[in-house]
């Protein structure tokens, strides 16, 4: 069937491009005009439709379940980062489909926000899901963790064929009760590694509750702690990370545990790389998957924008982490230890970023106390300062003019890495400014 | 959006405060030691309400005095002799996880207030201080009494940065996010007006509630950080009330100064 909206949606991306314009508008465009085109497109494609969804790591785990469908001769249509939303879903269809609306893949993996993806998989099921974590994120947004959750909940309930879930979040977790058409695996932690995963109900008790209901005694409470979410037992999961060391890591899967060396950095990002391996193992059919070409694909995967990318900036290492909500900000300087770098630190409080800064006060800094920060910048550097203050940790200077306090840490830290935790908007720039002396991968 | 004055670093701001240099703050022996209860951190606290508990150990410090942090969860006995009492907001779940518990120590809580042990209750438990709080799916959770206020759930969300206006505390910085709208009774004073977003509700233009040493409000950010007025409040009384006088140290405000400065330009 020829439909004319393929053309005409293709011609106002062209254009939109050439103005400059967002990933939006040609998506709107072919929405008004042909309502039914995402949707009939994607029930063109063999395998389906898989949708990633979750508060922290989806840009990542998407990009990792694509590379590791790659490696398995799949070919994959995937959305372009910052379009997670419906209809940038769509706008990102327009540029991949030809002329007669035809998708040249097997496979459709999408990155999709909580509320976007709600609108989504009620237009197109997915056959697979995968849900990451359920954090305090934009609060701003969504109101409640709980809401968040529901929102998770909603897109098992429109999966077809399997759910993946993550074990260790007791609200991901507790969506396997909830759902009853699609088949539900997990992807889960070693017991060693659980500690260096804060959830946000036991962040100010951390020895308390843990996602299988281990409570042990409350420090400061006379009676036993009662895990405000208790899983009864831990399920077994199809993907569990087993170790991670300084370049490499174990996973196990089949009753196996394979070691491999990773690219990535960051014990969370290698977590989110156990939940691609179990989605990519799903989509591609565990017995059919080649493993051998599936761990050299992991083995490759390199962070994604903002993700622990690592640049280098007068011979040594320059890190970008991105920190948008205090889960992320925790696991960011549980991954990359402070010790032997310099420290920046940007925040800023626009619309992207979230308005809130209550959040800095869930995060502990203990971290930075050896070794210090040297350069806080961001719309709201002053309220980082008078965090760090509190947490008696060390500050060198703080300039809310971010090219200024970048041009001044480089100048500070000559001859050691350097790490910078940044928020979205001071991240992007952050790197405005350094494609001016490194080179540094433009993201469109 | 960087305002030029920022450009250049403030004497005040790059310095670095003394009492942040310190790694280890010990208290100087004998102003004596202070004991602050958090109420209900496993279920109320949320958008940074453990910063309220933090900040008012530090400056207890700073003071010169020793902090003693006691934490009370659903279940565990009521510590005796508490000198300063914090509680912070929730989600809806768990203000319910808490209800009973905190009926059960009603009475106590009551008691305290009215003995004028001073009290910061941030939205959560400042709704269930009140008189009840009347969800928007309709159950009504019962509070427990202390301030003459009344909660009603909506569907309207108030969010986003507010600045109020306290005859006792001068500008109140902070970041409200709540659904519930709280209307006050003639038993309690508000906490400030409002010049900037919404407060109790969408209409009075007043925000918070104070009655005798209890001050409860909607402000997130946390609110001791940038407002230390409320924070010293608290603590003088908590030391005045046990030990006659109180001997204020000197902490160094210049960050809070410049947050605060910073906060107040920023959009709602
Ligand atoms: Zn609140």
């Amino acid at each position: 069937m020829f439909s004319f909206s393929v053309p005409l949606g293709k011609l106002v991306r062209a254009l939109s491009r050439l103005r400059g314009g967002g990933s939006a508008l040609p998506g709107l465009v072919v929405e008004k005009i042909d309502p039914g085109f995402m949707q009939r497109t994607l029930a063109m494609l063999p395998q389906g439709v898989a949708v990633v969804s979750g508060t922290n790591g989806k840009t990542t785990t998407t990009k990792m379940v694509v590379e590791l469908l790659e490696s398995q001769g799949l070919k994959v249509f995937t959305n372009r980062t910052g379009s997670n939303f419906t209809r940038g879903v769509a706008a990102s269809l327009l540029g991949e489909v030809d002329w007669r609306g035809r998708l040249d893949a097997d496979v459709a993996v999408l990155e999709l926000d909580e509320a976007h993806a709600v609108h989504f998989v009620n237009q197109v099921p997915p056959r697979f899901s995968l849900l990451l974590n359920v954090l305090r994120d934009q609060l701003d947004r969504f109101g409640e963790i709980d809401k968040t959750a529901r929102l998770l909940q909603h897109i098992a309930a429109k999966t077809s064929g399997t759910v993946v879930l993550n074990r260790e979040d007791p609200r991901v977790a507790r969506i396997a009760a909830t759902v009853t058409g699609p088949e539900v695996l997990y992807f889960g932690l070693d017991e060693s590694l659980r500690s260096t995963f804060p959830n946000d109900d036991d962040m100010r008790a951390p020895h308390a509750a843990t996602a299988h209901g281990a409570a042990t005694a409350h420090v400061a409470g006379t009676a036993a702690a009662i895990p405000a979410v208790a899983v009864p037992t831990a399920p077994e999961a199809d993907v569990v990370l087993r170790r991670v060391g300084a370049e490499d890591a174990d996973f196990e899967f089949d009753g196996a545990t394979i070691t491999t060396h990773m690219k990535l950095r960051g014990v969370y990002n290698i977590f989110n790389a156990a939940a691609a391996l179990a989605l990519a193992r799903a989509i591609a059919g565990t017995g059919s998957t080649d493993t051998t070409k599936l761990v050299k694909a992991l083995s490759e995967v390199a962070p994604a924008f903002g993700r622990g990318e690592s640049l280098t900036v007068d011979g040594q290492p320059l890190e970008l982490v991105l920190v948008k909500n205090p889960s992320g900000f925790r696991l960011g300087l549980k991954s990359f230890p402070a010790k032997g770098y310099a420290s920046m630190i940007a925040i800023n409080d626009n619309y992207a970023d979230g308005r809130d800064m209550s959040w800095l006060w869930d995060v502990e800094f203990d971290s930075l106390r050896e070794d210090g920060v040297e350069v806080l910048t961001g719309v709201r550097a002053y309220d980082m300062a008078l965090r760090l203050q509190y947490d008696e940790v060390r500050i060198g200077a703080v300039d809310t003019d971010i090219p200024a306090a970048l041009a001044a840490f480089i100048r500070g830290s000559q001859g050691k890495p350097k790490r910078i935790f940044c928020t979205y908007t001071s991240m992007l720039a952050i790197r405005r400014e350094l494609a001016k002396i490194t080179t540094v991968e433009v993201v469109s | 959006m960087t305002p030029a004055d920022d450009t250049t670093a403030q004497p005040g701001a790059t310095a670095q405060p003394d009492t942040a240099a310190r790694p280890d703050t010990t208290a100087q022996p004998g102003k004596g030691t202070i004991r602050v209860l958090q109420l209900y951190p496993r279920e109320m606290n949320i958008y940074g309400d453990w910063g309220n508990a933090l900040v008012l150990q530090q400056r207890l410090r700073w003071h010169g005095y020793t902090p003693e942090l006691i934490e009370y969860n659903v279940g565990d006995e009521f510590p005796e002799d508490v000198d300063v009492i914090v509680g912070g907001g929730g989600q809806d779940s768990g203000q319910l996880l808490i209800q009973d518990d905190l009926q059960a120590r009603g009475e106590t809580l009551r008691q305290l207030a009215t003995d004028g042990t001073p009290m910061l209750v941030i939205c959560g438990l400042y709704q269930l201080f009140g008189k009840f709080f009347k969800t928007s799916a309709g159950p009504v959770i019962p509070g427990i009494g202390i301030l003459d206020v009344e909660t009603n759930g909506t569907d309207e969300r108030l969010i986003g940065n507010v600045t109020l206006n306290s005859p006792e505390f001068g500008e109140i910085l902070g970041y409200e996010n709540h659904s519930g709208q709280t209307t006050l009774g003639p038993g309690v004073e508000p906490l400030g007006s409002v010049s900037r977003g919404a407060g109790n509700n969408s209409k009075d233009g007043h925000e918070g509630a104070r009655y005798r040493n209890v001050v409860a409000s909607y402000l997130h950010g946390s609110l001791l950080p940038k407002n230390p007025a409320i924070a010293d409040f608290l603590i003088r009384t908590a030391v005045e009330r046990k030990y006659g006088t109180f001997v204020p140290g000197t902490p160094d405000d210049g960050y809070a100064r410049l947050a605060r400065e910073h906060a107040a330009r920023r959009p709602r």
